[in-house]
């Protein structure tokens, strides 16, 4: 049964989370955490989950004891935003290469320096090679379903693998807006439950998790972690499909808005997909064909599907909310890229820095790339293609 | 109504703004529309200036950025007029709201010579009377239900027993209070 509700985005992941009640939730209950943990520890006192809810002293010891939750073989979740995540940053590696499969839920802000608490995607783009699978979310729906899907891939497995849902702080986080949501039952049949088949606390088979490896044998349990994010393309595209089985709503790598006849294009993550299409339609009305490519995993990396949306396009813009501070561009830049190289696609490509602290994004800077796309089609040249939209001083 | 209805809250810190736009959000929600309701946060302290938006729309609404061209300004507390360019960008076939006891000469000389229409409500004198203390939004946001017509009053007033009971569940003493200063609120807004 569908529930038409209203939900902000923390609201939301919240509510997943307490659907899928898992064994043990470890998060710090202060900032730079978020209102998520708030909501859920609610939903313990309350007694709507039976879960272990561990109130932790720092963000460290919260991914540290998701760890030896998992490694004890229990479902184990947390939700961190910023510098938290930053904190977590030791123990993220320890849990991909201990193939624990986490499931964490992470508002996207600024990782200070100097001191910022808004939007963009600084935390989630400093982990980007830790072994995470990170799914992106344009609104509180995507929030909720990502979540509902993330413990189906991450358990799989050929996967076991931690996986992170990302979405906007303060512009989804905070916002309400309306969300269809599943009856708890339908939501308990679609996760299931949680069977792993080695773990600490089974006294059939004693076993140690993570200790020393060294030149004999790290390599290859890192090949094997590399195939892993490989495999899990196949089963975050299997999940999906019986998601929309559920739910009717689809879901893949990407979403493409109005690719079919578009001559330029953007790609984006997160809400500024939402304010994009928005962009588009008003565009469209004025005879522009443009179009919007959203990626939604962002890890593992769909390099060939992206570079087959954009090879018929006169120009793309490439929009990252994290700079990449390397004199070359974006994070999501650089790999769409070199997935266009691979891939055989050659079509003009700027990098755009957008977004940066929570400087908001509107229609008239989105309106404002399209323009410049238009004016790359018409000379056939990209003369500096590592730009800044919304900043004072030079672009 | 239009299709869709973008409105701009300022207030002050502690006032309820966000809270008024929380509300209205889910009372449109309640009437089956598509909405938004969303703070601007920034150095959150007592009395500090604030912003809050509301989306509200019979289709679904894709865009996710901060309103700068409203249809409607609600403005909580007048004292914002001074320093604060409330009219900033503010639709002339839309309309603002202010709390205030101001006469008309000193508010129309505190609005960037904005042609829409201006209403104004005595806010404080409804709080005080009906919930013995200085709480601006509930007449407020019944006042924006009023202007904007995103729902009938009987819509509205009905919806807002039921959030209300929700809302105060921990002090169901006040519910009564905050009903009257809607109910009054709806009937004392004044058009200059």
């Amino acid at each position: 049964m569908k529930i038409r509700e209203r939900l902000s985005g923390n609201e939301a992941a919240a509510t997943a989370m307490r659907q899928i009640n898992p064994d043990v939730v470890a998060a710090f209950p202060i900032t730079p955490s978020t209102e998520i943990p708030q909501y859920f520890s609610s939903f313990v006192s309350n007694g709507k989950v039976d879960t272990e809810f561990v109130a932790v002293e720092s963000e460290h010891s919260a991914m540290s004891a998701c760890i030896g939750a998992e490694a004890a073989g229990a479902r184990a979740m947390t939700a961190t935003s910023a510098n938290g995540m930053s904190l977590m940053w030791e123990m993220l590696y320890i849990a991909s290469s201990l193939r624990l499969p986490i499931v964490m839920s992470l508002v996207n802000r600024a990782v200070s320096g100097p001191l910022n608490i808004h939007n963009d995607h600084s935390d989630a783009m400093g982990a980007r090679d830790s072994g995470w699978i990170q799914i992106f979310s344009e609104n509180n729906q995507e929030v909720y379903d990502n979540l509902l899907m993330a413990h189906r891939i991450a358990e799989n497995k050929k996967v076991l693998l931690p996986v992170m849902i990302c979405q906007d702080g303060f512009i989804t986080s905070h916002a309400i807006e309306n969300i269809e949501i599943e009856d708890d039952e339908t939501v308990k049949k679609f996760v299931g439950e949680y069977h792993p088949e080695h773990y600490l606390l089974n006294d059939k088979e004693p076993i140690a998790i993570g200790p020393l490896d060294l030149q004999a044998y790290l390599f290859e349990h890192k090949r094997q972690q590399a195939q892993a994010m490989v495999e899990a393309k196949q089963v975050i595209l299997d999940v999906a499909k019986d998601f929309e089985k559920l739910t009717g709503r689809k879901y893949g790598f990407i979403e493409e808005y109005k690719m079919e006849d578009a001559e330029i294009a953007v790609i984006c993550m997160n809400s500024t997909a939402g304010t994009a299409k928005h962009t588009v339609n008003n565009l469209r009305e004025k005879g522009i064909k443009a179009g919007v490519i959203k990626v939604r995993v962002f890890r593992p990396f769909p390099a060939e599907t992206i570079a087959n949306a954009i090879k018929n396009l006169k120009a793309v813009a490439i929009l990252d909310k994290a700079d990449g501070l390397n004199a070359v561009g974006g994070p999501l830049f650089t790999d769409v890229t070199s997935g266009m190289l691979i891939n055989g696609v050659h079509v003009p490509a700027i990098s755009y820095i957008y977004g940066i602290g929570g400087r908001d994004t509107t229609e008239e800077d989105i309106t404002e790339v399209f323009t410049n796309l238009e004016e790359i089609v018409k000379t056939g040249k990209v003369d500096r293609p590592y730009r800044y939209l919304g900043v004072r001083g030079e672009k | 109504m239009k299709d869709l209805i973008e409105i701009r809250w300022h207030g002050r810190g502690g006032q309820g703004a966000k809270t008024a736009s929380l509300l209205l959000a889910d009372a449109a929600f309640n009437t089956g529309k598509y909405i938004q309701g969303f703070p601007e946060y920034g150095p959150e302290r007592m009395g500090a200036p604030i912003t809050a938006y509301n989306r509200i729309s019979n289709s679904p609404i894709y865009i996710h950025s901060n309103i700068y061209y409203p249809d409607y300004v609600a403005v909580v507390d007048d004292s914002l007029l001074e320093s604060v360019d409330v009219t900033a960008g503010l639709k002339e076939d839309g309309a603002i709201i202010i709390n205030t006891t101001k006469d008309s000469k000193y508010i129309k000389s505190h609005l960037n010579n904005y042609k829409g229409d201006i209403y104004t409500i005595d806010a404080r004198k409804i709080s005080t009377e009906c919930l013995g203390k200085y709480f601006p939004n509930t007449p407020m946001l019944a006042a924006v239900v009023k202007v904007t017509g995103v729902m009938t009053d009987e819509e509205f007033i009905n919806d807002m027993i039921g959030s209300f009971k929700h809302k105060f569940a921990k002090k169901p003493e006040v519910i009564d209070g905050n009903m009257k200063a809607l109910q009054i609120a709806l009937q004392s807004i004044k058009k200059l």
